[in-house]
C-alpha cells in the first residue's frame, strides 16, 4: 500500500461526474451550498445560527432543522422523481429518453432511499421534536444532548447522499439494495457503499431517537397524565417508538453485514461460498415493514388531533384508537415475508403471511371509522389541515385496498413487482403519511414560530398535490394490471403504455407545482407574519397543552409544569377562568453543545473514508469521535439555571 | 430547583434509558445469531465448527469473563459501602480480566487466519467471525470505558455522576456476559456437538 493510497484510498479524478445532467446535479449541489453559506456571511448570520441552532438541544430548534434537512431532501428527491417519469414517458421504441440506463437505476435508487430516510423519517422526527414534550407536559426530552447527536448523525446521512452527487456514483440497486446485485461482483463502484453508510448513520440516529423518545414518554410525562390521558399523537409515537427500538437493530446488523461481504470479503449474501442471498432479503424486510408502520403512526397521531379540534368534538372511540395502534404495533412483526411471496416459501407459509396482511386492515379500519365518527354531527371548519385530511382519508382506504388485494399470495403472484405495487406504497406513504406530516405542520408551525401559514396558498397547494397525485398515480395502477414492471427505462412501443406514462408525468409536474407553491406559502407567511400573529397561544381553538403556552413556546415550555385530571386537558379548562400563575421558580435547562455535531461530523468523515478505502482518514476519524464521545460523557457542568425572576420576565413579556 | 427532572428522577431515567439501549443491544445480537444459524453448515467444502473449536479453550474464556462479572458486582458493592480504592482495585481487576478475555479471542482469531482459514473462505466463517467478533468489540467498548471511569474516580471521587456510570458499566458487562454464554452454548457447544 502506497501513500497515496492510504491517504486519498481508490478516489481520483475519473470520479468526478461524465454525463451531463449528471454534471449539472452535481453544479446545483456545490452551488447551492456555496449560495446558502454566502447568504449566512453576508448576512453575518454564523454566531447566531452557531450559537442558536446548531450546538441547540431545544428540541424545538432541533425540530426544525429536522424539517429544514427534510424539505431539501424532498426537493432532491423530487427531482429524481420528475426525471425517472420524463424517462418513462419519452423512453419508447426508437427514442431512448433523456437519461442513460445506469443513470436512471441510480436514481430510482437515489429516489427511494431519500424520499424514505431522509424525507419521511425527517419529517416523523422533526415534528415529534417539535410538539412531543409540549403534549405531555415537559420542558425537554429525556435525553438532551443525545437528541442533538441524533439529528446531527441523520444530517451527516443526508449529507453523505448529496457528495455522492459530486464523487463517484449513487447505488443503482434499488432503495433496498438486494444481493447478489449489491455485492461487490455485480456492483463494483462505491454507489452501493455510499448508500450503506449514509443508511447506516442516520439509522443510528434514529434508534438513539427511538429510544429516546420511548424513555421520554414513559417517563416525562405531567403529574396526573396516566397512560390512558395521553393525547393519541403521543400514542401512536409511543408505537412507533417501540418499532424503531425493535428494528432498526435488525437494519443495523443487515447493512453492517452486506458492508463487510463488499469490504472485507465476507459471505453473507454472495451468491457462492456458502452465501444466502434470500437470508438478506428476510432480514432487510425485518426491520423495512416495522417500518412503514413507523412512518404512518406518527400521521394517524396527528389527524388524531387535527379532525377533533376542526370538528369540535372530541375524538370518538379513545380506547378503540389506542388499541389499534398496539395492535398495528404488534402485527407490522408478523407481516414482512408479504413482500416476497414470490420466493417460494409454500403455500402454508406465504397463507399465514397472508392473512396476517389482511388482518391489520381491521385496526386500521377501526382507526379511518373512528376520525369519521369524530366527524359526524361536529362543527367541521375545512381549514387546510382537514383539507390534507379528506385527501387523506379517499386516497388511503383506496390504497388500503389495493393492499388487501395483494395480501392474496395468488393475486401477488401476479402484481409482484409491477407498477401496481408502485401505485399502491405510493398511495400508502405519500397520501398517508406526507399528506399527516403537512398537515401536523400546518396544525402545528403557530405554535413554533408564532403566526399561522397563510391558508390560500396552503389550499392551493393541496390541490396541486391531490390531483397531481391522482393523475401521477392512478395510471400506475392501469400500468401495473397492463403488466408494466417496476423500474424499466425503456419499453416497446406496442404495448400502448406510452399514453398513461405522459399522464403520469404531467401528474408529477402537479405535484412539483405543489410543492413551489408549499415553499410560495412559506415565504409569504414569513413576509406578512405581522397578519396572521398568534397571539392567543391557541389559534385553532385546541384541546392538548401545547395550545396553553403562548406562542411561539419559550424555550422552558412550560413556567410551571401542568398538572392534568383528565383527556384533553386544555380543552377542559377553558370554560374555567384559570388562576394564572404569579410565583415562579427556578428552572435548571440542559446547555447548548457542539458535541453532538462534532461526533457526527467525525462519523461523517470515518464513513466517507470507508467508502473511499482511505483508511488514514478512517482512523482519525474513529478516534476524533471517541475522544469527543469520551470528553463529552465525562463532563460534569452540562445545565444551568435560569432565574425564576428571569423566568417571570418572559412569561410577562408575552401575556401584556 | 426544578429542572427537566430532578436528580433521582433523572438517575432513574438515565437507568432505564440504559436498559433501553441495551434491549436494542438484544436485538442486534439476536440478528446476528439468527445469521449464524442460517450460514452455520454453509462450509462451502471448509472446515466447519467441529474442526475449528477448542473446547478447554473456550472454557477458559468463558470463566475469565464470568469472574470480571463477578469482580464488577463486587466493585459495585464497594461503591456503594464508599470504599473509593477497593473500587478502583475491583475495577482494574475487571480490566485486567477483560483484557485477558480479549487477548485469548485475538489469538483465537489469529490462528484461524494463519492457519488459512479466514472469514472470506465460507458463509459460515464470516458469521462466525462477525458474531464473536462483535460481543469481543463489545467488550473492548467496555474496557475503554472502564479506564475512563477510572480516572473520573481518582480525579472527582464516587460523586453522584461517577456513581450512576458504575452502575451503567456493571449492567453492560453483565450484558456481555449473558450474550457469551449464548455464544459459548449455541455457537461452541452446539458447533462440538
Amino acid at each position: 500500500m502506497n501513500w497515496y493510497s492510504l491517504i486519498f484510498g481508490t478516489l481520483s479524478w475519473s470520479q468526478l461526474p461524465q454525463n451531463p445532467i449528471a454534471w449539472f446535479g452535481a453544479c446545483c449541489v456545490l452551488l447551492g451550498g456555496l449560495v446558502v453559506l454566502g447568504i449566512i456571511t453576508y448576512n453575518k448570520f454564523w454566531t447566531r445560527l452557531w450559537k442558536e441552532w446548531l450546538t441547540s438541544v431545544d428540541p424545538k430548534r432541533i425540530g426544525v432543522m429536522y424539517l429544514v434537512v427534510a424539505a431539501i431532501m424532498l426537493a432532491r428527491g423530487g427531482v429524481d422523481a420528475l426525471l425517472m417519469r420524463a424517462q418513462q414517458a419519452t423512453s419508447v421504441g426508437d427514442s431512448q429518453g433523456i437519461l442513460t440506463a445506469q443513470h436512471f437505476q441510480e436514481i430510482f435508487s437515489a429516489h427511494g432511499s431519500i424520499m424514505i430516510f431522509f424525507v419521511a423519517m425527517g419529517f416523523m422526527f422533526g415534528l415529534i421534536n417539535l410538539i412531543l414534550p409540549l403534549q405531555i407536559g415537559a420542558r425537554d426530552v429525556a435525553f438532551p444532548f443525545l437528541n442533538s447527536l441524533s439529528f446531527w448523525l441523520f444530517a451527516a446521512g443526508a449529507v453523505l447522499v448529496n457528495v455522492s452527487l459530486v464523487l463517484g456514483d449513487f447505488s443503482a440497486a434499488g432503495w433496498l439494495a438486494y444481493p447478489p446485485l449489491s455485492e461487490l461482483a455485480y456492483s463494483p463502484t462505491v454507489g452501493v457503499d455510499y448508500w450503506l453508510w449514509s443508511l447506516q448513520i442516520s439509522g443510528i440516529g434514529s434508534l438513539l431517537s427511538g429510544v429516546n423518545f420511548l424513555v421520554t414518554i414513559v417517563r416525562m410525562r405531567c403529574k396526573g397524565m396516566t397512560y390512558m390521558k395521553m393525547p393519541m399523537f403521543v400514542w401512536s409515537v409511543f408505537g412507533a417508538m417501540w418499532l424503531v427500538v425493535v428494528s432498526f437493530p435488525i437494519l443495523t446488523v443487515t447493512l453492517a453485514l452486506l458492508a463487510l461481504d463488499r469490504t472485507a470479503g465476507m459471505h453473507f449474501f454472495t451468491a457462492g461460498f456458502g452465501g444466502n442471498m434470500m437470508m438478506y432479503v428476510n432480514l432487510i424486510w425485518a426491520w423495512g415493514h416495522p417500518e412503514v408502520y413507523i412512518l404512518i403512526l406518527p400521521a394517524f397521531g396527528i389527524f388524531s388531533e387535527v379532525v377533533p379540534v376542526f370538528s369540535g368534538k372530541k375524538l370518538a372511540g379513545y380506547t378503540s384508537m389506542v388499541l389499534s395502534i398496539m395492535a398495528i404495533v404488534a402485527l407490522s412483526f408478523l407481516v414482512w415475508l408479504h413482500h416476497f411471496f414470490t420466493m417460494g416459501a409454500g403455500a402454508d407459509v406465504n397463507a399465514f403471511f397472508g392473512i396476517m396482511t389482511a388482518v391489520i386492515a381491521i385496526p386500521t379500519g377501526v382507526k379511518i371509522f373512528n376520525w369519521i365518527f369524530t366527524m359526524y354531527k361536529g362543527r367541521i371548519r375545512f381549514t387546510t389541515p382537514m383539507l390534507w385530511f379528506m385527501g387523506f382519508v379517499v386516497l388511503f382506504t383506496l390504497g388500503g385496498i389495493a393492499g388487501v388485494v395483494m395480501a392474496e399470495p395468488p393475486a401477488d403472484y401476479q402484481l409482484h413487482n409491477s407498477l401496481f405495487l408502485v401505485a399502491h406504497f405510493h398511495t400508502m406513504i405519500v397520501s398517508g403519511v406526507l399528506f399527516g406530516y403537512f398537515a401536523g405542520l400546518t396544525y402545528w408551525f403557530p405554535k413554533i414560530f408564532g403566526f399561522r401559514l397563510d391558508e390560500r396558498l396552503g389550499r392551493r397547494a393541496f390541490w396541486f398535490w391531490l390531483f397531481g397525485f391522482i393523475l401521477a398515480f392512478g395510471p400506475l395502477y392501469v400500468l401495473g394490471l397492463m403488466g408494466a414492471t417496476r423500474r424499466i427505462d425503456h419499453y416497446a412501443a406496442a404495448t400502448g403504455w406510452q399514453g398513461w406514462f405522459i399522464i403520469a408525468a404531467i401528474g408529477a409536474v402537479l405535484i412539483a407545482c405543489g410543492f413551489i407553491t408549499q415553499i410560495m406559502q412559506l415565504v409569504h407567511s414569513i413576509k406578512c407574519r405581522n397578519d396572521r400573529r398568534d397571539t392567543t397561544g391557541d389559534p385553532w381553538n385546541g384541546r392538548t397543552l401545547e395550545w396553553s403556552v403562548v406562542s411561539p413556546a419559550p424555550f422552558y415550555n412550560f413556567a410551571t409544569l401542568p398538572v392534568v385530571e383528565q383527556r384533553d386537558p386544555f380543552w377542559y379548562s377553558k370554560g374555567s377562568q384559570l388562576l394564572k400563575q404569579e410565583t415562579y421558580e427556578d428552572i435548571v435547562m440542559p446547555k447548548n453543545t457542539s458535541a453532538g455535531l462534532i461526533i457526527a461530523g467525525f462519523v461523517f468523515l470515518c464513513a466517507f473514508g470507508i467508502v473511499w478505502h482511505m483508511w488514514l482518514l478512517v482512523g482519525i476519524a474513529l478516534l476524533g469521535a471517541i475522544i469527543t464521545v469520551l470528553v463529552r460523557v465525562f463532563s460534569e457542568e452540562t445545565e444551568y439555571v435560569v432565574t425564576a425572576s428571569e423566568v417571570e420576565r418572559i412569561e410577562r413579556m408575552h401575556t401584556i | 430547583m426544578n429542572g427537566i427532572m430532578n436528580d433521582m428522577k433523572k438517575d432513574s431515567t438515565t437507568v432505564f434509558g440504559f436498559w433501553v439501549y441495551l434491549m436494542t443491544d438484544f436485538v442486534l445480537f439476536a440478528s446476528l445469531f439468527a445469521v449464524y444459524a442460517v450460514l452455520h453448515a454453509n462450509t462451502f467444502g471448509g472446515v466447519g465448527g467441529k474442526d475449528i473449536f477448542n473446547a478447554p479453550f473456550v472454557l477458559i474464556e468463558t470463566i475469565i469473563l464470568l469472574t470480571s462479572s463477578f469482580t464488577t458486582g463486587l466493585a459495585l458493592l464497594a461503591a456503594k459501602a464508599g470504599k473509593k480504592w477497593w473500587v478502583l482495585i475491583l475495577l482494574l481487576a475487571t480490566a485486567a480480566l477483560g483484557a485477558a478475555f480479549v487477548s485469548l479471542e485475538f489469538s483465537e482469531f489469529s490462528t484461524l487466519v494463519l492457519e488459512g482459514h479466514r472469514w472470506t473462505q465460507s458463509g459460515f466463517l464470516s458469521a462466525y467471525f462477525t458474531l464473536v467478533g462483535t460481543h469481543g468489540l463489545h467488550v473492548l467498548i467496555g474496557l475503554l470505558w472502564m479506564v475512563a471511569l477510572m480516572i473520573a474516580i481518582i480525579r472527582h471521587g464516587l460523586t453522584q455522576p461517577n456513581m450512576r456510570k458504575l452502575l451503567l458499566f456493571s449492567l453492560f458487562w453483565h450484558f456481555l456476559d449473558i450474550i457469551w454464554i449464548f455464544i459459548f452454548t449455541l455457537v461452541y457447544l452446539f458447533g462440538l456437538l
